[in-house]
């Protein structure tokens, strides 16, 4: 059996425990209209937690997507509220320009070879201070195409709503997974998480997969900004604050190893969808407090990463005991 | 004469710092006697200064052990929480503060553990309680936040003892302490040799998991005691708020005070001067009437800076070039 997806069912198995425990007090939990929901409300951590798996299965860590996400929101909303720009448009143009940071960050990890959570974190306090910069107040968005993309939608059986920004985070899920698992650019990514000498050996070129893995996730962060103005139908420069952390939370949980090198796209959606689940089962249940929410997911954190320790004890013994 | 040669750095950096901001505001340096109490920006910055100050304390002895604890601040959040709780509830002073202590003790240990016996990545095990630390302190608190009237615990964040700003004593105090503990006997001497090579270390006898262990507990520690000065200052505990960000300050001022993120030597005085330029590029943003977003720009561009000066890439390079230079004119004469 291979030991490296054994993270990954976990997730599953869990993700499915869970959901089987909360179904049998709150029957109304497995509806399409939970689902749907669940798919909506957390479709921004989705897409951003599909970068940042990236990044940590390149053996590196992006701090800064809570504020590139936060920046996002209010560039939106301020460029619409003062030129006559088509949004989508601004899209294009708030694109290039996290993709662009996100390489820039890549570039310094690179180049200074400093510890990347130092360098994002600068990238981090660069992206809150310029979304200050633009506005401290939070902004609304009124262009009338906002509220067609609110208002999209497909009515599942049952009066769920698929949203388009859910749809979205699936597809985003899918391109990571091709990315991951089917490219070139894909396996130098592993390859470097595994180890940075041997992947320099195998002929990996270090330097344009740091840089192009950074940008990936900055790209995403600036999709993810996207998605949550879409959400919240406003930018504000205080909002989406220690999302990076919640995102680097999913992705372990989702069976990621935290040092890199092993781990699914897909177990991510599951760590994300879990992380969901916690929340509507505290919305479901009304008496437990919204803090419940962060204790658990420490809790998780905790197993999964004690869970890795073990594996790759496990492997590490086994291999000890196939060369001798 | 080292000591002054290793500070000389962030002793200009601070003294250029001084200079710029006078320039916007010249009273910057004015400090009068009114009220029994010492009154002037510098003393404001000395004071605002407290917190990282003292999670800086605990930050240099933790980055010198090749670590990092992202916790401090919900560790401040917990303890502020704890301490406020105690004090409302109605249990005296002495208690209250012996609680918010244990309480940062037994974060530490914590912390201490996961790195140090399981084994796992500091990064990450002092990610986990950087998570969930919120959720405890809200726990505590139920939510709300917490407020109190003791005169005496309010003193620790507002009072003033011979003309300072409590705070600043409390700070004073404990870098000295903690300074004259680790270089006055070996134990400074250990903390860095477990930070150059933990196996090394460990093989010449040092005990490494203890030390590691006592390195997280004394960062807990001072993050205790910044939570108690940051509690009793606005006088009410915060879950949500209180220490917010404060653990990258303190990483912050760490670093600018020329400590290797990559472990090994350490300075703590450095590392207060650190906190204290971070402190003084706050107050004198506002005191020259910038507006404070820029705060956080001109951070991230000092980070950016420092990188590049610890970077041991540049740093080869730039003696590769600078020796390419230098052999040059006898190649030539050869020729």
């Amino acid at each position: 059996m291979n030991t490296r997806a054994l993270p990954l069912y976990a997730t599953i198995a869990i993700f499915l425990l869970a959901y089987l425990l909360a179904w049998t007090q709150f029957p109304n939990i497995l509806s399409t209209r939970v689902l749907g929901n669940l798919l909506t409300d957390n479709a921004y951590l989705g897409i951003v937690a599909v970068g940042m798996t990236l990044v940590i299965l390149s053996g590196g860590i992006d701090l800064s997507v809570g504020s590139v996400i936060a920046f996002s929101g209010v560039f939106i909303a301020v460029v619409l509220r003062d030129t006559g720009l088509h949004p989508l448009v601004v899209f294009a143009l708030l694109l290039l320009l996290t993709t662009a940071f996100g390489a820039g960050m890549g570039f310094l990890i690179d180049r200074l070879a400093m510890p990347a959570f130092i360098v994002t974190l600068a990238g981090m306090f660069l992206a809150r201070g310029a979304a200050y910069m633009l506005s401290i107040q939070s902004v609304p968005i009124q262009h009338p195409f906002f509220q067609t993309l609110q208002g999209a939608y497909y009515l599942m059986p049952g009066k769920g709503r698929l949203t388009l920004i859910g749809v979205l985070m699936l597809l985003v899920v899918a391109l990571g997974m091709v990315i991951a698992h089917r490219t070139r650019f894909g396996a130098s990514v592993y390859a470097l998480g595994g180890g940075e000498q041997t992947a320099r050996l195998m002929g990996v070129r270090q330097g344009r997969t740091t840089v192009l893995v950074y940008a990936f996730s900055g790209a995403m962060a600036g999709l993810s900004g996207i998605v949550f103005s879409v959400y919240t139908g406003s930018g504000y420069s205080l909002a989406t604050v220690g999302t990076e952390l919640t995102a680097i939370a999913a992705v372990v949980i989702g069976g990621t190893l935290l040092s890199g090198g092993a781990g699914y796209v897909l177990g991510t959606l599951v760590g994300v969808l879990t992380m969901g689940l916690i929340q509507t089962y505290i919305v479901f249940d009304g008496s437990l407090s919204s803090w419940w929410t962060k204790i658990v997911i420490g809790l998780l954190l905790l197993v999964f990463i004690l869970l890795q320790k073990g594996l790759l004890k496990l492997s590490g013994s086994r291999l000890a005991r196939g060369a001798a | 004469m080292t000591l002054l040669t290793r500070i000389a750095p962030q002793l200009i950096a601070l003294a250029a710092l001084i200079a710029l901001v006078s320039v916007f505001f010249p009273g910057f340096l004015a400090v009068e006697f009114s009220g029994g109490r010492l009154v002037g920006p510098v003393i404001d910055v000395l004071k605002r200064s407290a917190p990282v100050a003292l999670l800086s304390v605990g930050m240099t002895l933790v980055i010198a052990t090749r670590g990092i604890d992202l916790s401090v601040g919900a560790i401040m959040a917990i303890c502020g929480a704890s301490a406020a709780l105690a004090i409302s509830s109605g249990l005296g002073l002495a208690p209250a503060l012996l609680i918010a202590l244990a309480a940062g003790a037994l974060a530490g240990l914590w912390n201490g553990v996961l790195v140090a016996v399981v084994g796992i990545q500091p990064f990450v095990a002092t990610l986990i309680l950087m998570t969930m630390g919120r959720g405890v302190a809200q726990l505590i608190t139920e939510g709300r936040i917490l407020t109190f009237t003791d005169a005496g615990f309010g003193w620790l964040g507002s009072g003033v003892l011979l003309g300072m700003p409590v705070p600043t004593w409390i700070w004073v105090v404990t870098a000295a302490a903690v300074a004259l503990v680790v270089r006055r006997t070996a134990l400074g001497l250990l903390i860095e040799a477990v930070g150059v090579n933990r196996r090394a270390s460990a093989l010449a006898g040092v005990n490494a998991t203890v030390l590691l262990i006592a390195v997280y507990v004394a960062s807990g520690l001072c993050a205790a005691l910044a939570g108690i000065v940051e509690t009793a200052d606005i006088r009410g505990a915060d879950a949500n708020n209180a220490g917010l960000w404060l653990e990258l300050d303190a990483i912050l001022a760490v670093v600018i005070g020329g400590n290797s993120l990559l472990g090994g030597r350490f300075s703590i005085i450095a590392s207060i001067l650190g906190a204290l330029i971070i402190q003084t590029i706050g107050t004198g943003i506002l005191l020259a009437g910038f507006p404070s977003e820029y705060n956080l720009v001109i951070k991230a561009g000092l980070v950016l800076i420092i990188l590049i000066l610890q970077s041991p890439r540049i740093a080869a390079e730039w003696s590769l070039w600078r020796d390419s230079h230098r052999v040059e004119p006898r190649q030539r004469s050869r020729i």
